[in-house]
């Protein structure tokens, strides 16, 4: 029963593994995605601005409101249309297709940071104001305090938060696996259909991703307290 | 932005609601009774039975629903015993299948939300309460459960929210809720836009649903919090 799953030439061992790599290729990718479309809906919401300040609350809202699913379904047909009408908008004539690979991570990227975008707002707010007035008071600009007061103490604060976003992000890429590409729950898909051991593949399926949960906790963790060095906790 | 074809797929993916509805409410239900079991097992102070509770806890976060889904619908048919069984009838029912992964899933997250809660309960409430000569079930009924009720809330709130979200995965073992309804209607339309910003208005308008009676809920279980308000 469990030799379909080994490395042999009637396995599925490499398979598996391959499909493991793109599950945390993809993962990766929308969780560094993810971060950077989070900094700027949190710039946007902590921003005076009132027009960026509601575009990043509809985006916020939106996304936590809707399910996952229906985004990477949106992308995934409507992806492609969206893409060509913008290329045509800069005078490029033609279809543009995006690849599966990079229509999941802009979903999964997209989901992943409606969810970030709260995390760093809350970390930005927990850094005390006194640290950015001592900045100012040191004659520090703005990118000097940026870079070297703000940008450390929220990625401190912020540290916990988008480590449950990344065990979130790192779930919802199984959900790429409608659109076809190579992951561990479409390879598990496969295999289950080809053999008929579908009890077998879904657990070795589900052994895999609590693997990689396992150890991203672990990583977290250790990232936590490395930041947290010489910092007093109530 | 074809309005004519928006308008036509109000009604259809309105149908798809009650299923969406079941769904979540059979869930969560089942979730809530799992959960309370899981939690007891956690805190009871027995080693196995809390070892089998984190177990399940672990598995079950640790995991993405997509797997617990199709590990129960494919998975648990391919053992004999299992389609000879009683259970059969109902197991071999996407329908049924999906509530009880919903159930299993919503279930680890709950029994932690409930462990927060009751841990987060003042020792110096339970001494009062034994002080008082309270025995075992007065003082669960009368201290633990309300105080771990408003502590839990509202984060069941949010993990009632995101069960509707979670309900649309039913659609991939061929459940016609929302999302199952909107995936049929864009070869019908090649409105791929259009029938998916109908389709997500409709989700954030049962979660919104949600939101406000959460907030009512959490407004009428504490009172003495609004006295001093006011």
């Amino acid at each position: 029963m469990l030799e379909v799953l080994s490395f042999g030439p009637q396995g599925w061992g490499w398979q598996l593994l391959s499909g493991t790599l793109m599950t945390l290729a993809v993962a990766v990718s929308a969780f560094g995605a993810g971060v950077v479309f989070g900094s700027a809906g949190a710039a946007a919401k902590l921003s005076g601005s009132l027009p960026l300040r509601l575009a990043a609350e509809v985006y916020t809202t939106v996304i936590r409101g809707i399910p996952e699913l229906l985004v990477i379904y949106l992308l995934f047909f409507g992806g492609n249309e969206a893409v060509t009408a913008v290329a045509r908008l800069f005078g490029h004539d033609g279809r543009v297709d995006l690849n599966a690979f990079t229509v999941g991570v802009l979903a999964v990227g997209l989901i992943s940071g409606a969810y970030s975008t709260e995390v760093i707002r809350g970390a930005v707010r927990s850094v005390p104001p006194g640290q950015i007035e001592a900045a100012r008071a040191c004659g520090m600009g703005r990118f000097l305090t940026l870079r070297r007061i703000l940008v450390p103490q929220t990625l401190r604060y912020a540290l916990p938060g988008l480590g449950n976003v990344w065990q979130l992000t790192l779930k919802d890429t199984s959900l790429v696996s409608v659109t076809a590409l190579a992951e561990i729950m479409r390879i598990a898909h496969t295999g289950a259909g080809s053999t008929r051991q579908y009890f077998v593949f879904y657990t070795a399926a589900a052994l895999l991703y609590l693997l990689l949960t396992t150890l991203s906790t672990a990583v977290f963790e250790r990232a936590e307290r490395r930041a947290m060095r010489g910092a007093v906790r109530a | 932005m074809n309005w004519d074809v928006m308008i036509s797929s109000v009604p259809t993916l309105l149908s798809g609601v009650p299923l969406t509805v079941q769904l979540v409410g059979l869930g969560e239900i089942l979730g809530l009774a799992i959960a309370c079991l899981a939690t007891w097992g956690r805190l009871s102070g027995n080693l196995a039975a809390a070892g089998v509770s984190r177990l399940y806890v672990f598995v079950f976060r640790g995991t993405p629903l997509l797997v617990q889904i199709y590990l129960i619908y494919y998975g648990l048919g391919q053992f004999p015993a299992v389609r000879e069984s009683f259970l059969w009838p109902l197991l071999r029912e996407p329908y049924w299948c999906a509530i009880l992964a919903l159930a299993l899933n919503t279930g680890a997250y709950t029994s932690e939300i409930l462990r927060g809660a009751i841990q987060s309960i003042p020792q110096g409430q339970v001494e009062a309460a034994r002080a008082c000569g309270m025995g075992r079930l007065l003082m669960f009924r009368r201290i633990i459960v309300p105080i771990a009720i408003r502590q839990a809330l509202p984060a069941y709130g949010n993990e009632i929210i995101l069960m509707v979200k979670a309900s649309s995965l039913a659609s991939i073992i061929t459940l016609l809720e929302i999302t199952g309804l909107a995936r049929r209607l864009i070869p019908q339309t090649y409105a791929v836009f259009e029938i998916f910003i109908v389709a997500g208005l409709i989700y954030l308008g049962l979660n919104f649903a949600i939101a406000q009676a959460v907030r009512w809920a959490e407004w009428r279980l504490t009172p003495h919090l609004r006295a001093r308000a006011s």
